[in-house]
């Protein structure tokens, strides 16, 4: 049984459909990236998943269970958590504050603050600071230490690559890989098609809200990519 | 030392215009919610109390030990079962519902206490004053009710930020959405964060009216003093607020000082005053207006 | 395949035709009804008024002021003090008061406008009570129990009683007519539209180059205007103003506000639908105090909570209907169906 399993997943924002059918499969421990270009429904789909977006339940199977209606709170109890798109950390909170909030649901699981720290050290030395004083790449990575503090068995990567440079891209790529040998299941969305395809294993590519393109990585024919991303 | 006085006067005056404000200003900095009717619950909390110290004899300040439970559960039931269904739909919704609570609880407190105005007593303390050098005796209850204002601003501090409902509450406050993802369950949080309010609000409404004539329709204005010392002060900080009401204090007791029926309006100038010139207030800490 | 913009709906066209005949009736009413119903459906005339403006104000401009009763003040005193004191004939005093209350709202505004949505509404109500307790303070108003109305500026517009009732009564009746029909056109106008817009999204209307400032700049003054010149005609009737009275959240701002959110708020009918709910509650509850106020408080949350657009809006969303056409509706092809509407 798949830990993630949509089905004819359909979304809305009041009138509009953002998500059109989309079946996307994730198993345990895989990291799956979806890539497609700005406004193809990759952070609607995040969002959906995380119970920000009402569906009908059955739309979304996490361990076989319907999630669907659930309330983005009951989802973190359900062991899903998300790094949002631009960090979206708490400006009032510190560093520390921020990962703690991250703890909030206490799920039992390998994270804690410590063992943040100890995958991002840098975040350890700026712990008291009030998190809009990091860098970019420091939040990015708070973010992330904030979503694993909440012990998910899924993580939801949303545009981790977002306005960082290329250094620090890979510096936190490389905290990812971590993060996945401890057995976390990752779902990946990017516009950096690159970076994603060679973090996944698999990858879903979307387009207008539909799902246009899905196969294993490995090897795959980055034409044929180029042409499902912009719907040619 | 007559000016002294005056601002002695109105710097112990804006303690209870604090109290009356750390609700209004809980409400809105967590739940983004102007609570119409926060004064008419200042109020009720004193017909809460008038009814307790009627019923069990207890004096005002110990009946505050019903009365503050009776608050908070009101406080977290309204706001679980009517205000989060407004959140979220606009500024309406919950504008006119809480000014529908409004109207309800004055109506009602009409119909169930009658339009006399009541008072409570706490017997000496009242009348009590001590002297200081410069010739100016100073009312010991005001003194203590600016203490408490001090304390309970002191510990509402405490609890934003060294406890983790605090940090739940700051969060929430800073950015609701990413708050549900990270796992906290704003419904609840919100009914928490009126329920605390309203303990508050109990505190101010009993300490109040101690001091002051009330009736049904003393809400109001007990929101509009409320709403001044929070806008003079400045959203989203509590010492603000309390900065805030001295203001208004010393405005109030200046104008007073110039003629009894001056009083209110000279808070009202200051506060149009500091609207004019300075809108975000004096110690703003959030932009939100 | 042609196109054609349409603004009237068959519903609005059956509602003209039905309205036509009682409007005529209404106007009538001094000569086949008594002095009692004229009171009654002068003040019902007026609360009409009061709600369509406060519907223009909260319900398209997205001003909500919980101080509209300030105006209400400002034009029954300065009715009160020109004939008074200045020995104004009371026409052309009632004549100022409304440019009066608008004159002030300039100010007022400037001070108000530094606040938004709720904060907003707070503040419209100090500026109320600071109207409120001037007046009190001062002599030539008669401070704190207000002024009466000489029987001989009564006299001015009729001497004897029941034609001057008649009178007082078709004025309310013209006067609140006009407003509506005021309101009615202004947001058939491109202000309307801009109106709507500015009410949809505020940012989106600025950047498309709609003058947000501006447009509600004129509406509230405009507002205050017409308010003030319905509270100089409230209180002609009524004969007394005091600070209390005058300036009463209760009788001038809460039951207005109650008719237009339960009747439907944004719309035209919606005041009209509320207004009859208000006053046949009141009616019907008359001997029980003021439960009224805490029923139609109770309605007020429960339209708020299960049915935000009103009896009205609720009505729309079943029906289609439209008997005040506001929009505009693109008809692609001759007769038949129209394709889309607009509210």
């Amino acid at each position: 049984m798949s830990l993630l399993q949509t089905n004819n997943l359909s979304a809305f924002y009041g009138d509009f459909q953002a998500l059109f059918d989309i079946n996307v499969t994730v198993q345990q421990g895989e990291t799956v990236a979806i890539i497609g270009a700005n406004g193809a429904g990759k952070t609607t789909f995040l969002r959906a998943v995380a119970g920000a977006l009402p569906t009908a339940p059955a739309m979304v199977l996490f361990d076989g269970q319907p999630i669907g209606h659930q309330t983005p709170h009951e989802v973190v109890r359900l062991g899903i958590a998300m790094v949002p798109e631009g960090r979206r950390l708490f400006p009032s909170l510190s560093v520390e504050e921020n990962l703690l909030i991250g703890g909030h649901s206490e799920r039992k699981g390998p994270w804690n603050l410590k063992r943040v720290y100890e995958l991002f050290p840098r975040l350890g030395e700026l712990r008291h600071l009030p998190a809009p004083a990091l860098s970019g790449g420091q939040q990015q990575m708070a973010a992330i230490g904030r979503a694993l503090m909440a012990n998910p068995r899924l993580l939801l990567c949303d545009e981790l690559s977002l306005g960082l440079a290329p250094v620090v891209i890979r510096d936190i790529y490389q905290c990812l890989g971590a993060v996945t040998a401890e057995g976390t299941t990752v779902v990946l969305v990017e516009q950096d098609i690159n970076r994603a395809l060679d973090a996944s294993a698999r990858f879903y590519c979307f387009q207008e809200g539909r799902l246009a393109l899905s196969a294993p990585t490995k090897n795959f024919d980055r034409a044929a990519i180029t042409a499902a991303y912009f719907g040619l | 030392m007559e000016w002294l006085n005056i601002i002695i006067q109105g710097s112990l005056l804006g303690g209870i215009y604090a109290l009356f404000a750390i609700g209004l200003s809980m409400s809105f900095g967590i739940m983004r919610l102007v609570n119409i009717a926060h004064g008419d619950f200042i109020v009720l909390s004193a017909y809460v109390a008038l009814v307790v110290t009627q019923g069990t004899g207890l004096d005002p300040i110990s009946s505050l030990v019903v009365v503050v439970p009776v608050m908070f559960v009101l406080g977290y039931a309204i706001q679980r079962g009517l205000l989060n269904h407004t959140l979220g739909g606009g500024l309406l919704p919950p504008l006119l519902v809480t000014f529908g609570i409004s109207v309800i609880i004055q109506n009602g407190l009409l119909q169930g206490f009658g339009a006399y105005t009541q008072r409570l007593h706490e017997g000496g303390i009242e009348t009590a004053s001590v002297r200081i050098p410069g010739g100016i005796s100073i009312g010991v209850y005001p003194l203590v009710v600016f203490a408490v204002a001090v304390f309970a601003i002191a510990s509402l501090q405490l609890l934003f930020y060294r406890t983790g409902l605090g940090r739940a509450f700051r969060a929430v406050s800073d950015d609701a959405d990413t708050a549900e993802l990270m796992g906290i369950d704003n419904r609840k949080l919100y009914a928490l964060a009126l329920g605390i309010a309203m303990i508050f609000t109990a505190i101010a409404g009993v300490l109040f009216a101690i001091r002051t004539i009330f009736d049904p329709a003393a809400g109001p204005i007990r929101l509009i003093l409320a709403f001044e010392a929070v806008i003079i002060g400045g959203l989203g900080n509590m010492w603000g607020t309390l900065i805030g009401g001295v203001v208004l204090g010393v405005a109030q007791a200046v104008g007073a000082a110039l003629s009894p029926t001056w009083q209110i309006l000279a808070g009202h100038i200051a506060f149009l005053v500091i609207l004019i010139v300075r809108p975000s207030g004096l110690f703003p800490r959030t932009k939100d207006l | 395949m042609e196109e054609r913009v349409e603004r009237a709906t068959r519903a609005s066209h059956a509602f003209a035709l039905a309205a036509a005949p009682a409007l005529l009736a209404l106007v009538a009413l001094p000569w086949w009804g008594d002095a009692g119903w004229m009171r009654l459906i002068a003040e019902m005339a007026y609360y009409l008024a009061l709600a369509q403006l406060w519907n223009l104000l909260a319900g398209y401009a997205g001003l909500v002021s919980v101080g509209q009763q300030a105006y209400v003040g400002l034009g029954g005193y300065a009715l009160f003090y020109l004939t008074g004191a200045q020995n104004m004939n009371v026409y052309l005093a009632l004549a100022i008061a409304g440019p009066f209350a608008g004159l002030i709202a300039i100010p007022v505004s400037f001070a108000v406008f530094r606040l938004r949505g709720a904060y907003f509404a707070v503040g419209t109500w100090v500026m109320s009570e600071v109207f409120a307790l001037s007046a009190s303070l001062i002599a030539v108003l008669g401070a704190g129990s207000g002024l009466s109305l000489t029987p001989a500026i009564l006299r001015q517009i009729s001497p004897d009683r029941g034609s001057r009732d008649a009178i007082l009564y078709l004025m309310s009746l013209a006067i609140s007519v006009a407003v509506c029909a005021i309101v009615y056109l202004l947001l058939r106008s491109r202000h309307g539209l801009a109106l709507t817009a500015i009410r949809d999204s505020e940012p989106a209307s600025a950047s498309l180059g709609v003058n947000t400032f501006r447009t509600k700049f004129i509406i509230y003054v405009a507002t205050a205007a017409c308010t003030g010149l319905i509270g100089g005609l409230i209180f002609l009737q009524k004969l007394r103003i005091s600070p209390e009275a005058g300036f009463s959240i209760n009788d001038w701002t809460v039951v207005v506000i109650f008719m237009v959110v339960i009747g439907g708020i944004g719309t035209i009918e919606g005041p009209f639908i509320g207004m009859l709910v208000y006053i046949t509650l009141r009616e019907l509850l008359a001997d029980y105090g003021t439960y009224y106020l805490i029923l139609m408080g109770m309605i007020a949350i429960a339209v708020m909570l299960k049915a935000p657009s009103g009896i009205w809006g609720w009505m729309v969303q079943r029906y289609d209907l439209q008997l005040f056409p506001v929009g505009r509706r693109l008809v692609l092809a001759p007769p038949t169906r129209p394709q889309t509407s607009e509210r």
